[in-house]
């Protein structure tokens, strides 16, 4: 019979090693399926897996871009997870980040290049705070249930974004507001992007910037949860509501503030995706990275780094399900069946390091239960 | 005068479009008190609903396909058919989706949040990849089953017409397939089933509070299997519905059904977890959904505008719901929780 018993603790290698376990099976899994589809030789798919991040520079530049896109909104759910608050708003916090970062842009572009940026991003953040914090201030003060909340605050965060696609249309009809700033010869050419401002033109190796500030984000964020006493007062509320009310902590501060810093970081996410890559904002600015984020911050277990780890390797599933649909003539979601596999091994893979599993043949015959 | 006419026309299509995207959300949201009311909060509803339209449709091709030369013979019966074997292949296929759920879950104890999201960015992926792999999509059609699917129940609308001569009210009430009704249907039968069976009290129980009803003998995991999986079965009606009866049994890739879903996660919420207050609900939703529709143009971008309402509405009940603490009226205690016996 089988028997479950749960772990008091895990050994940091085990863990490590389970969850490899886990990503090898699902990429094997993976394999198979792409070979049953397509009847490809299985060393030619891996290749083309692996080609999907790394063939060419221009995808290396795509898959650092994307990871850490990615990351800066996980980093962004790692407070509210962290006191056990269920954020599910993060692509309404970003979709509002890359609002207000577009207003700037649209309409302040004669500020000077590096106080435009930086007060786009200001005004990204405080989107996306306000966003995070109605969400914080009805659990704090009614205990409104925030999962369904901040679910809700998404769908009105894509509708306001489609009203302003509307009525800001480049061309009439498409409810696209175009590339902002795209012009060549305008005097608001290249304002608000990053990268370009300072080199002139665009390269892939402007992703450079994006990569850098984020890496700043995931140390900061890091430091702030286990440097800070607000950090301390976050994890306390986390593991126990109550010991935090005795022991002093003020749990509906807690509760709006670092909502109001998620929301804040996953705006930040979303003046990037504004700023540094799209140059525009629509309703797939977001592009439910907001939930997906939400998965690789509850697989990290709220820690930063390791949120880099699974950004990664989400992103390189992704691009490989790409690569495999054009060079196999599958269709684009082919994609979102390979992250979806991985994410479910790596899910499933978190009850073996939480529990433990005995096998044990004593009871056969059912003698005894 | 005429501007009046033309209103009231406009008014019937929304109606009928409110109508049909309201039974999308509510079988999605009944599909989810189900499962909800067992404890399990899955968020995976909005997958869970596109493969339930996958499944209703690859099932309606491939019997049409292996069947086509008994069609002549059998006649209506042949018509049946073909929606008895799409339905089963949409509940089938929806309560494998609820199954992986479940295992996932209740079994491995993962987080439902998460798995949920999963199931969804999943959902979609196998879907629209079968469904744009259908050879050229928008051309390969299910015609039987979506024909039949969106049949009027011709006796009933004549004899509703003819007793009300001037208003025609039968084709008015009954200008739909069988399945709105059936939806309604469903929706008595849950309520039914959740408060006046001892079954659907003990299911109740295991989500309100999991211990408490394992103390008292309850087969916890037969309760949580099932009702998740027969959930997950009756939301991906909604997809079926969505394919058979809106898109006439062809495959589009789009959004609108992952919309739809989390318009039924909201249902669920705005119902206050009561299926029969999600019927009117679910029209509610589908006339918000389509009521840019009514007044057009009333400035720019004002359908946007609109589209929001639904949540906006959902997020009132929501606080309301959390302000006045009505113990009827709030979530299934143990709710979004992994249940490990040993732990308490």
């Amino acid at each position: 019979m089988i028997r479950i018993t749960k772990r008091d603790g895990i050994s940091s290698l085990l863990s490590v090693a389970i969850r490899v376990i886990a990503v090898i099976a699902a990429l094997i899994l993976c394999l198979i399926i792409t070979f049953l589809f397509t009847g490809r030789d299985p060393l030619r798919v891996l290749s083309e897996m692996v080609g999907g991040s790394f063939g060419t520079s221009k995808r290396m530049w795509e898959f650092l871009q994307r990871t850490m896109i990615l990351s800066c909104i996980a980093v962004g759910l790692a407070p509210a997870f962290k006191m056990h608050f269920w954020n599910v708003g993060a692509e309404g916090q970003m979709l509002m980040g890359g609002l207000g970062a577009l207003i700037l842009m649209k309409f302040c572009w004669v500020i000077p290049s590096l106080p435009l940026l930086i007060l786009m991003a200001l005004l990204a953040i405080l989107f996306g705070a306000v966003w995070g914090m109605i969400p914080g201030f009805f659990k704090a003060k009614w205990n409104a249930n925030e999962t369904l909340f901040t679910l809700m605050m998404n769908y009105i965060a894509i509708q306001i974004v489609l009203y302003f696609c509307t009525i800001w249309e480049g061309t009439v009809g498409t409810v696209k507001i175009g590339i902002v700033n795209g012009e060549a010869g305008a005097p608001s050419y290249h304002k608000g992007w990053i990268g370009e401002m300072f080199t002139g033109n665009f390269n892939d190796k402007d992703f450079m910037w994006l990569v850098l500030i984020v890496l700043l984000v995931v140390v900061a964020m890091w430091a702030y949860l286990r440097y800070t006493k607000q950090g301390y007062e976050i994890s306390v509320v986390g593991d126990s509501v109550n010991t935090a009310k005795y022991a002093g902590i003020r749990v509906n501060k807690v509760y709006v503030r670092s909502m109001a810093i998620s929301g804040g970081v996953c705006g930040f996410a979303g003046f990037l995706a504004v700023s540094a890559v799209s140059r525009t904002l629509t309703d797939l600015t977001a592009d439910g990275r907001g939930f997906t984020a939400i998965i690789i911050a509850w697989l990290a277990h709220t820690n930063p780094y390791l949120m880099l780890v699974f950004a990664a390797l989400y992103t390189f599933m992704e691009l490989a399900g790409k690569q495999m649909a054009s060079a196999f003539q599958l269709n684009d979601y082919y994609s979102k069946i390979l992250t979806g596999i991985v994410l479910f091994f790596v899910l499933g893979c978190e009850f073996f390091t939480n529990y433990k599993v005995h096998i044990s043949k004593k009871h056969k015959g059912g003698a005894a239960k | 005068m005429s501007g009046f006419l033309s209103f009231l026309s406009s008014f019937s299509t929304t109606l009928t479009f409110s109508i049909t995207f309201g039974t999308v959300i509510l079988f999605g949201a009944l599909g989810e008190i189900l499962s909800e009311k067992g404890g399990n909060l899955n968020l995976g509803v909005p997958g869970i609903m596109y493969i339930g339209a996958i499944g209703s449709l690859v099932g309606a091709l491939w019997f049409q396909g292996a069947t086509s030369g008994m069609a002549a013979s059998l006649g209506v019966l042949y018509s049946i058919l073909c929606v008895l074997v799409c339905l089963i292949f949409a509940f089938g296929m929806s309560m494998l989706g609820g199954l992986l759920f479940a295992y996932l879950t209740i079994s491995l104890r993962t987080n439902q949040n998460v798995t949920g999201l999963t199931l969804t960015i999943f959902g979609t992926g196998i879907a629209n990849y079968i469904g744009g792999s259908l050879g050229s999509v928008g051309t390969v059609r299910a015609d039987v089953t979506s024909d039949a699917v969106k049949a009027y129940i011709t006796p009933l609308v004549k004899w509703l017409d003819g007793l009300t001569d001037k208003f025609n009210l039968g084709s008015l009430l009954f200008r739909h397939g069988f399945m709105v009704y059936f939806a309604i249907v469903v929706a008595i039968a849950l309520w039914y089933f959740l408060t006046k069976t001892r079954t659907g009290l003990s299911l109740r129980a295991v989500g309100e509070n999991t211990a408490t009803a394992d103390a008292a003998g309850i087969n916890i995991n037969k309760y949580k299997y099932l009702s998740t999986c027969v959930g997950a079965g009756i939301s991906g009606l909604g997809g079926c519905f969505y394919v058979m009866e809106y898109i006439d049994g062809l495959w589009e890739t789009s959004a609108t059904i992952g919309a739809l879903g989390w318009l039924a996660v909201a249902l669920v919420i705005f119902a206050t977890w009561k299926p029969m207050r999600c019927i009117w609900g679910a029209y509610l939703f589908g006339l918000l959904s389509w009521f840019y529709f009514l007044v057009p143009g009333l400035f720019k971008g004002s359908d946007k505008i609109f589209q929001m309402l639904p949540y906006l509405f959902t997020l009132l009940v929501l606080i309301l719901v959390s302000l006045r603490r009505k113990p009827e009226d709030q979530p299934p205690g143990s709710l979004g929780k992994a249940y490990f016996r040993e732990e308490r």
